[in-house]
């Protein structure tokens, strides 16, 4: 146990501080949402219409911003090596790792998502029910996202390959997050749509660490 | 380097009591770096691995440990599980892995606890390795050398019977030279075992392997 309270206190930080960290992440959010008035128009309620799949697209987007470093720093400089030294099972290590990815740039994303939406002109009746859907979803986007910075192991340019790899995968939360917004926008049920996304999250964090692990073992034999 | 007062006389707990490389080979990028390599190695023995650039002794450390998978041949601790043994050896490489925007402190704790070894070992070995004043700085600003210390604090703040060393003295001073070597001859009186890549003499080694090119 200690050992995973540190490890985690590590992660968080190294996340905290990679790539700018959550501020980058919520500043590129911001931009994001602040680009689709400009383009679409700034009719209310044209803009409210697609307001919370707008800033539903925009998180999964600036979550992608920092995982390319995830592995691939602790790879480089042989951290990776010390951390498989261990009795600790590398697929709990990587699931830490994700863990350590969703605190630093997921949870505060999550704490953005509603601000964003309810800017381009979404309910404010929505905004719990948007902060529960980026926080679920911000969980099946770490753990999916370390997948690909996992695979993405030791090639150039990995933080492109990575998104390329990642967003397919990230379009499942979309939907059903995306989903479950324009049915409760619109009154109608919208408990479904949830109840995919948090399995998609659970399924994520139950498989994802042993896709990584095992891409973390073939990068470094 | 201040003599440790605190340090347990034995590796308690320990699982790995030898080491036996059989007919080991490794392949790497498509090319035989060696094959046909045999060791022994009881509790208290050092070997000392030599041989020119890119004859493997990198490749041989790290099979050991388990990181590259062996082309033939085996690699066994005494009838300990390898996957056990992983978490039983120390492994001390060019790529220390520390990183450069944190401090040393924070570094050296998280290594320990990772490790297995408890606070009053971290001082030991930060004292040990006369650390101490550098604990607060950020690893970039430290030297080759210091940074090499770092790591060393960090393998004797969690005691493990296997050290597997590449180079373990190259960017250190000739002081330092001489107390690193002080460092592994008590290791081995504590009953560890050393497999060390060197160009220059062991300070301790006992045996020696070399791997032709």
């Amino acid at each position: 146990m200690t050992r995973l309270a540190a490890l985690i206190v590590r992660e968080t930080t190294l996340a905290w501080g990679r790539g700018g960290g959550p501020l980058v992440a919520l500043g590129f959010y911001a931009g994001v949402a602040t680009f689709l008035p400009l383009a679409i128009g700034p009719q209310h309620d044209r803009l409210a219409a697609i307001a919370t799949g707008a800033a539903w697209v925009a998180l999964a987007l600036a979550s992608l911003l920092s995982l390319e470093r995830m592995f691939e720093r602790d790879y480089e400089d042989g951290a990776l090596d010390l951390l498989l030294l261990s009795p600790v099972p590398l697929e709990l290590t990587c699931l830490v790792k994700c863990a350590g990815q969703w605190l630093a740039t997921g949870a505060p994303l999550a704490l953005g998502a509603p601000v964003a939406a309810i800017a381009l002109g979404a309910s404010p009746a929505l905004a719990p029910l948007i902060f529960a859907c980026a926080l679920l979803g911000g969980i099946a986007f770490a753990f999916i996202g370390g997948i690909g910075a996992a695979l993405s192991l030791g090639a150039r340019r990995g933080g492109l390959l990575t998104a390329v790899i990642v967003l397919p995968l990230f379009v499942p939360p979309v939907i059903f997050g995306g989903g479950a917004l324009a049915n409760f926008a619109a009154g109608l049920p919208w408990t479904g749509g949830m109840a995919f996304l948090g399995a998609y999250a659970a399924a994520a964090v139950a498989f994802g660490p042993l896709a990584m692990a095992a891409a973390c073992r073939n990068a470094l034999s | 380097m201040r003599a440790p007062k605190n340090l347990p006389k034995t590796l308690d707990d320990r699982l790995i009591t030898q080491l036996s490389i059989r007919d080991a080979a490794v392949r790497r990028g498509g090319r035989l770096l060696f094959e046909g390599v045999y060791l022994e190695l009881a509790a208290g023995e050092a070997c000392a691995l030599t041989g020119p650039n890119g004859s493997g002794k990198t490749s041989l450390l790290r099979a050991v440990a388990g990181l590259v998978r062996l082309e033939a041949g085996d690699v066994g601790f005494g009838g300990v599980d390898p996957a056990d043994a992983r978490g039983d050896l120390h492994l001390l490489g060019h790529a220390d892995g520390l990183k450069a925007s944190r401090t040393a402190r924070e570094e050296l704790t998280f290594w320990t606890r990772w490790g297995g070894g408890n606070d009053d070992a971290l001082r030991e070995a930060a004292d040990t390795l006369e650390l101490v004043p550098l604990l607060d700085l950020e690893v970039r600003r430290l030297s080759a050398g210091q940074r090499r210390r770092l790591a060393i604090a960090r393998m004797l703040a969690a005691p493990r019977p296997l050290w597997l060393l590449d180079e373990p003295l190259s960017p250190l001073d000739a002081r330092w030279r001489v107390a690193v070597g002080v460092l592994m001859q008590r290791h081995l009186d504590r009953g560890g075992l050393i497999l060390a890549a060197v160009h220059d003499p062991l300070p301790a080694a006992t045996r020696s392997l070399e791997l032709v090119a």
